[in-house]
């Protein structure tokens, strides 16, 4: 099943590029689907308009629409905070908030109206246990999250987008700046995280594309070339142009 | 072989050097001509007498006390009034504005920075003393308030400008990640966007205020310049007398060398102390060394 379906989506910004040219995708429930393909393809513009956050940018046009769990995305009764509380996101670069490890879990909670402390406590627990980092800071939650380490960084950022049990969370590129034993965490936190939730991955490479995909879309210039489930695109791809990125000929 | 400079190198070189050796010779020499004319006041005058509370020179009456809180007291009023003004102004022109407004306004503040204070003291006496008589119903519009009204006025565009310049270093990262938690505007502004500026808003506070302790030209037009100690609960709509005031309006008239005159000096020395500690202060927060995390951010 689908959650979130993208119909004939397409989006230009005000210097004139086109970010995305007609695309349909669907995007399965509880899989990770991984969007790939060189820079400037298109994948964080795809994420940014399905949270959203492309309201910030110098946007000219879009068409097209995107349904997130039946809800129309651009429909101007969406409520932004209520979208965005549904569909989390982890950046590439890990943001920690200027605040405490603690707080950088309970500020989206807090800014929801949760205050009850023993609730906060259990999620702050749950949540970094799920993003594999407990262990690593249960003695000094109330530490700046700025002096975590990067790989920490990230999982604090992952631990804080699930403190608000999304629908789907959208990580672009989220292991870019990592070392490969804080990535191989990363991945395997995902695997467990897709049971409980829809994860939408944009990978810094094709291998690890190929070890996390379950559903996977290759974007080139603004457009989306194909779609295949599991190891297919990786595998078997249907498109030249597919098949010569995933063997590492460009990009 | 010796290593051969070439003479227009060592010329720039030494005149280099001249010139920064001069500026700090020619602070030392400020220095010390303000301490060599106000020292005699703590011989001439009995400490007791000089923190009295009677300023009347010419009965040798040298109380500084209500000069000292004269100041302190229109400098804090103009801080109240300029901090929130500033730096809601400066969230504003940052995180709220259209970008056309933006440019509008970002230049009007730098343009308002560089006003001459003495035609701010002039609209201050022409329109905004008369109007707080009216509005207050007091005997005369020139007090502690209209006086804080103005500094404010004077404070307000070095926070606005200094405070926008920190929150647009703050990167879009960070307003993202706010609104990707599920934040409103609002809240990623005051929740993260005013805390990772923090040390930039700082700054742009204590540099606003610190202009307005050593600004005189105004405060001696709009204040009243009574040295009255205002301790009372309605001291801010009577008239004051702040140090600057002092200085600016008796150091034309008294006799060169007269206990007066090292008296005046003395006032002198304690502002330019006041002012040290606020710059220190300053460039204390601003080259603060680094923490490690932050390093790793930058």
């Amino acid at each position: 099943m689908n959650i979130i379906e993208v119909e004939h989506f397409s989006l230009s910004y005000s210097d004139g590029t086109e970010g995305l040219r007609d695309i349909t995708m669907g995007i399965p429930a509880n899989q990770i689907t991984v969007m790939l393909g060189p820079a400037g393809g298109g994948k964080s513009t795809l994420m940014r308009a399905i949270n959203r956050l492309n309201d910030l940018a110098d946007v000219i046009s879009m068409n097209g629409r995107i349904t997130v769990d039946g809800l129309d995305v651009n429909d101007p009764k969406t409520n932004l905070v209520e979208l965005r509380r549904k569909v989390g996101m982890v950046f590439a670069r890990p943001v920690p908030l200027p605040l405490s490890i603690r707080q950088n879990i309970t500020y989206g909670l807090e800014v929801a109206g949760v205050t009850d402390k023993t609730i906060l406590a259990e999620v702050v627990e749950k949540t970094l246990r799920d993003a594999v980092l407990w262990d690593e800071v249960y003695d000094r939650l109330n530490d700046p999250g700025v002096a975590l380490s990067g790989g920490q960084q990230q999982r604090l950022c992952i631990a804080r987008t699930l403190a608000l049990d999304p629908k789907v969370i959208l990580l672009d590129e989220p292991t870019s700046g990592l070392d490969p034993i804080s990535t191989a965490k990363i991945e395997d936190s995902l695997q467990m995280l897709k049971q409980r939730y829809t994860i939408v991955l944009a990978p810094h490479s094709v291998q690890q594309a190929s070890r996390t995909a379950d559903f996977a879309a290759f974007f080139l210039q603004g457009e989306l070339i194909e779609t295949a489930d599991g190891k297919d695109l990786f595998t078997r791809p249907k498109d030249k142009r597919t098949q010569d990125y995933v063997e590492g000929r460009f990009g | 072989m010796k290593e051969q400079t070439p003479l227009s190198e060592r010329i720039i070189t030494r005149s280099i050097q001249v010139a920064g050796y001069s500026s700090i010779v020619f602070v030392l020499l400020i220095l010390s001509f303000l301490i060599r004319e106000g020292a005699p006041a703590f011989f001439e005058v009995p400490l007791k007498e000089l923190t009295a509370i009677r300023w009347y020179p010419i009965e040798n009456y040298f109380g500084i006390l209500p000069l000292i809180l004269g100041s302190l007291i229109v400098t804090i009023g103009a801080a109240l009034i300029a901090i929130p003004a500033g730096v809601g102004t400066a969230i504003f022109i940052s995180e709220v504005a259209p970008q056309w407004l933006k440019e509008i306004l970002k230049p009007l503040v730098e343009v308002l920075a560089g006003f001459p204070s003495v035609m701010l003291g002039f609209l201050g006496i022409l329109i905004v003393s008369p109007s707080l008589r009216k509005l207050l119903e007091l005997p005369t519009g020139l007090t502690a308030l209209t006086g804080a009204l103005l500094l404010a006025g004077i404070a307000i565009p070095t926070i606005v400008s200094i405070s926008e310049d920190a929150m647009n270093t703050v990167p879009r990262s960070y307003r993202e990640a706010g609104w990707a938690v599920g934040a409103t505007r609002w809240q990623t502004i005051w929740g993260v966007t005013l805390p990772a500026a923090r040390s930039g808003v700082l700054m742009a506070i204590i540099l606003g205020v610190g202009r307005s302790i050593g600004e005189t030209m105004t405060v001696m037009m709009v204040t009243g310049n009574a040295p009255v100690l205002p301790l009372k609960w309605n001291s801010l709509f009577s008239p004051v007398r702040t140090m600057t005031a002092t200085i600016a309006s008796e150091m034309g008239e008294v006799a060169t060398g007269s206990t007066h005159y090292h008296v005046l000096f003395l006032i002198g020395i304690i502002l330019f102390l006041i002012s040290l500690a606020v710059n220190i202060t300053a460039s204390a927060i601003v080259l603060r060394h680094p923490k490690r995390a932050e390093r790793i951010l930058s």
